[in-house]
Formats: structure tokens, C-alpha cells, sequence
């Protein structure tokens, strides 16, 4: 093992991290913020994905897949949240798993009426498709890299969002206590459909964007959702900064345990969910 | 009479119903109920936790598989093996795992409670469908049901469609009454009590803690016994029946039939099974039948927003009129 060969896999795992962090903030945030557990989260990383396949091989190019895509799956999330998501936020987290895993069901099928149930790849950006040659044999694609950028980008403007803006500020309200935001006279309501838009088109984005690495296939949407649940409840619920955290450890712990411990691999996640669990079991950055 | 002397006479009634069945020979509906009465001992576990103790667990379907695969790993590739000790052995093994696990899950509550069960589960399907020794993802074969002896004299054969239909049934039966009984004693009581309020019950000086994990023990370990009836029908086991989509048509069915009562989980795995019976009934529906999901999955999303008490509820709403009735009589 020399030091190219660590390094790939380091890059990999940062930028597997950073792509698991898009998915996993938009859920943290719907968590947070709306208190609504969405189990459909990952078919939306798979309406992602199948949306970059259709559109760029009708258009020719995967940026004009992603250009046209957000805004429809902005309209989805918008749509659903006005349509159903709405009706859950005072009940029992019961109905809401309820309804969301009805969702999975029905995003399943519409995929397998719609797009069929074959694995479809898509092609690299013709800009991007180069690799940065390590050594003799080995190499690093540009393509990955652009995508951990990509990602660091959005989180910085997550955080700008979050932190610094007047929206920002009326969402964290929201937050901790929708009654009291609501009779100062901000419109609550549409705050938690921008939410909920948000969310679902960053876990729509993430699919996008990853389709030319992960080629797109059926039920690719529960994968990813399983994982990022692990990272909300080792980040901490609600909390975008934890859920960085946890996405890079989870990142880098399944990069390196394939590469190292091949057998047990799909095991560490999970271990480490419980190692968290033991120690803190309100996870490693619970929200004040 | 009384509402819960007529609520007697209806079960008594449904199970002599149920117990005349397989004498119609008709070897599809008996597999059939078959079916829906293994899931229905699912369903009266869940609801154990659901309706009772009030943790939600997205991840009942690791305890039904684990019986399974304790069976298929546990019997002699051909050899014949005895219910006697392969069903308190998986069952075991469920109970165990339960207690492990519940330890970890239990240190957490709500939205998280929901994911870690999930996020448990997972992991157990992923062992299962990544490594070799539970056959991959191709599942193993049970070549050989186990057998039903006593003293040497075989009372029942699991080979024979409606000895298994009767055994699964009296499993059924006795499971509903052991968990009425359960829920009848203190530490039932105590249960709804924590389901209610836990830090008052905590403050009453009950040992929560233990309680809930009692309570998650047993229910894993009665999902383990319609895991191990499953294996037993089907013949053999594969990854699927650790899957997530397990999970939650099971939490559907407690939901649908009605939480919090033993009858409503019975009622919704019933209505469960034979609605998906139908809606992937390609005679009727043609080639969309295919696509039952599809359908079932609006339905799903249906029952979460307009029938919060599930069927028993709205048959208890049904019901309400007489007993005023009765009331203004006494």
C-alpha cells in the first residue's frame, strides 16, 4: 500500500462522505425543523438519479439534465408537502412512517411504469470525463473531484443560508416554536414548504450528480436512505454540522473497510451506529 | 350482555369458523390462511410494542427472519428434525438478539427509535445477504419439515396442508390469549402506564427500563415463532423476509386492523394479505396487476390520513350505539 493508493481511497471516501452529506442534511433539516420523519427521502435520491438519465440522454448533456431537473423535483417536494406532508405534522410519528413508506411504494411502481426496471448508466460531462494521472497505473478521475466540490459548495451555502440570512433566521425559529414565529406574523406555512422543497431537492440533486458513478437501478433510493439514517442518528438529530460530521466518518470508515476489511464492511456502519448510541445516545452534536 | 362478552362469543365463533375451514378442501385458500394467520402472530407481537408500550419499531422483520434462518441453519440438510427443540431454539435466539439489541435501542425514543430498530434490521439483512454462511442472497432450502412427535407417536404432520393450517391456528390462539393474559397483569398495566406517561411511572418508582426491554424481548421472540412457521410453509428462506418492506407491511397491518387492542392487528393482517391477494390477481386486474404495489402503496398512504383507529376502530364505532343503549337500561 503506498501513498497514491491511500490517497484515492482517501479521496473517495471524502467525496462518498460529502454526497451521503446532501441527502442526510435535507432529512436532518425535514427532521428537525418540521419534526416529520420521511422514510420516502431516498426515493427522491432515486427520482434524481432516473431524471439525469432521462433528460441527458433526450438532451445529450447531463448539466442540462440537472438544470431542468431541480426545478421539477422542486415542484415535487412542494407539491407533496402541500398535497400530504401537511396533514402529519401534528400526529403521531406513526402515520407519518406510515405514510411515507406508502410513498416508497407508489415511487417504486411510477419508476417501474415509467422507466422500466433495467440499470441504465450515464455518461460523464464531456468537460469533466479526465483523469489526473498518480502514478504509472493509477489515476484519479476529474470527475469525482468536481463532485466533492460541488458538495462543499452547497454545504457552505446550507450554512450561509442557515446562519446568516433573514430566512434563515425565521426557519430556525420555526424550529423551536412554529406558534410563537407564526403570531409575529411570518407565514410558517410557506417556510415549511420551502423547507421541505429544499430537502427533497438536495437529495435529488445528490442522485443526479452521482448517477454517472453509481449507474442507475431499482430500489437504489433505500441504500442510501438506511445509511443516512445511521448518519442522523450519529450526527445528532436536526443538526446540519453533525450530519457533516457523521457523512465524512461514514464516508471514510466504508471507503477504507472495503478496502481493508472486505468481509465485515457492510458490518461498520452499524457498529459504529452503536458504539454512538452507547456513548451518546442523543447522538454526537445534539441540538441545544 | 356485555361488550366484551360479545367481543368473546365473536372470537370463539371466528376460531371455530377458521377450524372448520380446511374440511372444504380447497388447498390454495387454505395456504392462503395459512399465511394470514402466521402473519397475524406478527402483527399481535408488534402490537405488543406499538399499541402497548408505545416504541414504534420499524424493524419487527429482523426477529421474523432470524427464526427463519435459525431454523434453516439449525436442521440437517436432510435429516428430520423435532418441532420440540427446533421452535424454543429460534425462538431463543430471537429473544436474545432482542435483549441485545433492545439494550441499545431502548436508550432512545421517538423519531430516533424508529430509525435505529430500522438501521438494526438492515444490518441483520445485509449479514445476511453479503456473507456466504446464510446462503447470499439466494437464501438456503428446508428440504425437511420438522416434525411434531409425542412419544414416538406423531400427532401432527407439518407435510400435510391442514395439520399445519390447525397447528399455525392453535399457535394463533394461544398467542392471543398469552398476550391478553400479559396485558391483563400488572406489568401490562404498567406498560400503558409508561406508554402514557414514562416519567411518572418512573417517578411511581417502576423499573421502565426493564419493562420495556421485557416487553421488546417477548415481542421479538413471538415475531421469531411466525418466522419460524413462515420458513416452515415456504420451505425455505432468503434475505427478503429480513427486508424493510416486511417491516412496514407489518406495522400496516397493526395499524390498519387497530393498535392497542390483540383483535385489531388479526383483523388488519387478514384484510392485509387478502387485499394484496387480490390487487396482484392477474385474472381480475390483467397485466397493471403487476404494478399491485402501486395501488397498494395509495392505499397505504389512504389509511394514514383518514383511519387513524384502523378497522377496530371503526368497528368499535359501529358498535358504541347498543352499549349506550344498555347503559340507559341499567
Amino acid at each position: 500500500m503506498d501513498f497514491a493508493f491511500i490517497l484515492i481511497q482517501l479521496l473517495n471516501g471524502l467525496q462518498y462522505g460529502l454526497l451521503l452529506f446532501l441527502v442526510a442534511s435535507g432529512l436532518t433539516l425535514i427532521f428537525g425543523i418540521m419534526g416529520i420523519i420521511n422514510l420516502a427521502h431516498g426515493s427522491f435520491y432515486m427520482v434524481g438519479a432516473y431524471l439525469a438519465w432521462s433528460l441527458s440522454s433526450m438532451t445529450g448533456s447531463l448539466t442540462t439534465a440537472i438544470l431542468l431537473g431541480i426545478p421539477l423535483t422542486v415542484i415535487l417536494g412542494m407539491g407533496l408537502e402541500r398535497l400530504l406532508f401537511r396533514h402529519l405534522y401534528q400526529r403521531d410519528h406513526l402515520y407519518q412512517v406510515l405514510l411515507t413508506y406508502g410513498l416508497i411504494l407508489v415511487f417504486e411502481e411510477l419508476r417501474s411504469v415509467i422507466w422500466g426496471d433495467d440499470v441504465h448508466g450515464v455518461a460523464v460531462p464531456a468537460l469533466l470525463g479526465y483523469s489526473i494521472p498518480l502514478t504509472e497505473n493509477l489515476s484519479y478521475p476529474v470527475y469525482r473531484l468536481a463532485i466533492s466540490g460541488v458538495c462543499l459548495l452547497l454545504a457552505a451555502g446550507l450554512y450561509f443560508l442557515i446562519q446568516k440570512t433573514r430566512l434563515g433566521m425565521m426557519i430556525r425559529a420555526g424550529a423551536s416554536n412554529r406558534e410563537m414565529v407564526q403570531s409575529l406574523g411570518i407565514d410558517i406555512k410557506l417556510i415549511y414548504t420551502l423547507v421541505f422543497a429544499l430537502g427533497i431537492a438536495l437529495a435529488a440533486f445528490a442522485g443526479m450528480i452521482n448517477a454517472p458513478l453509481s449507474s442507475v437501478f431499482p430500489n437504489m433510493g433505500s441504500q442510501v436512505l438506511i445509511i443516512c439514517f445511521v448518519v442522523v442518528v450519529i450526527g445528532g438529530i436536526g443538526s446540519v454540522k453533525g450530519a457533516m460530521a457523521a457523512s465524512l466518518m461514514i464516508g471514510l470508515a466504508e471507503t477504507f473497510g472495503q478496502v481493508l476489511v472486505p468481509e465485515v464492511a457492510g458490518m461498520i456502519v452499524y457498529v459504529l451506529m452503536a458504539i454512538v448510541l452507547v456513548w451518546r445516545p442523543e447522538g454526537l452534536f445534539k441540538r441545544a | 350482555m356485555n361488550r366484551s362478552r360479545v367481543t368473546n362469543i365473536l372470537l370463539i365463533a371466528a376460531a371455530i369458523l377458521l377450524a372448520l375451514f380446511p374440511l372444504a378442501e380447497s388447498t390454495f385458500y387454505t395456504q392462503l390462511l395459512t399465511k394470514v394467520m402466521i402473519m397475524a402472530i406478527f402483527a399481535m407481537s408488534l402490537d405488543l410494542l406499538v399499541g402497548y408500550t408505545g416504541l414504534v419499531s420499524f424493524g419487527h422483520a429482523a426477529y421474523f427472519g432470524l427464526a427463519g434462518y435459525a431454523l434453516a441453519l439449525m436442521v440437517p440438510k436432510y435429516e428430520v428434525a423435532s418441532l420440540w427443540w427446533t421452535l424454543p431454539a429460534a425462538m431463543g435466539a430471537c429473544l436474545l438478539f432482542a435483549l441485545v439489541t433492545g439494550m441499545l435501542v431502548l436508550r432512545t425514543r421517538g423519531i430516533f427509535f424508529i430509525m435505529v430498530t430500522l438501521a438494526f434490521a438492515q444490518m441483520l439483512f445485509f449479514i445476511f445477504h453479503d456473507t456466504k454462511f446464510g446462503g447470499g442472497s439466494d437464501g438456503i432450502y428446508i428440504y425437511v419439515k420438522p416434525e411434531l412427535k409425542v412419544g414416538g407417536f406423531e400427532v401432527a404432520s407439518l407435510e400435510r396442508l391442514d395439520h399445519f393450517y390447525w397447528l399455525v391456528l392453535l399457535l394463533m390462539a394461544a398467542v392471543f390469549l398469552l398476550l391478553r393474559r400479559v396485558l391483563g397483569s400488572t406489568f401490562g398495566r404498567a406498560l400503558v402506564g409508561i406508554k402514557m406517561n414514562e416519567h411518572r411511572m418512573r417517578a411511581l418508582g417502576f423499573p421502565v427500563f426493564r419493562y420495556q426491554l421485557a416487553s421488546f424481548a417477548l415481542s421479538g421472540a413471538l415475531a421469531g415463532m411466525a418466522g419460524y412457521l413462515a420458513a416452515v410453509q415456504y420451505g425455505f428462506v432468503n434475505p427478503e423476509i429480513l427486508s424493510w418492506h416486511q417491516s412496514g407491511a407489518v406495522l400496516m397491518m397493526v395499524i390498519l386492523g387497530g393498535m392497542g387492542t390483540l383483535y385489531g392487528p388479526v383483523i388488519g393482517a387478514f384484510a392485509f394479505v387478502l387485499l394484496q391477494e387480490v390487487m396482484s390477481n392477474q385474472s381480475w386486474f390483467g397485466a397493471s396487476a403487476r404494478h399491485w404495489q402501486l395501488a397498494m402503496g395509495i392505499f397505504v398512504i389512504l389509511v394514514a390520513l383518514y383511519l387513524p383507529q384502523g378497522l377496530a376502530g371503526l368497528l368499535q364505532k359501529v358498535g358504541r350505539k347498543p352499549e349506550i343503549a344498555e347503559a340507559a337500561d341499567e
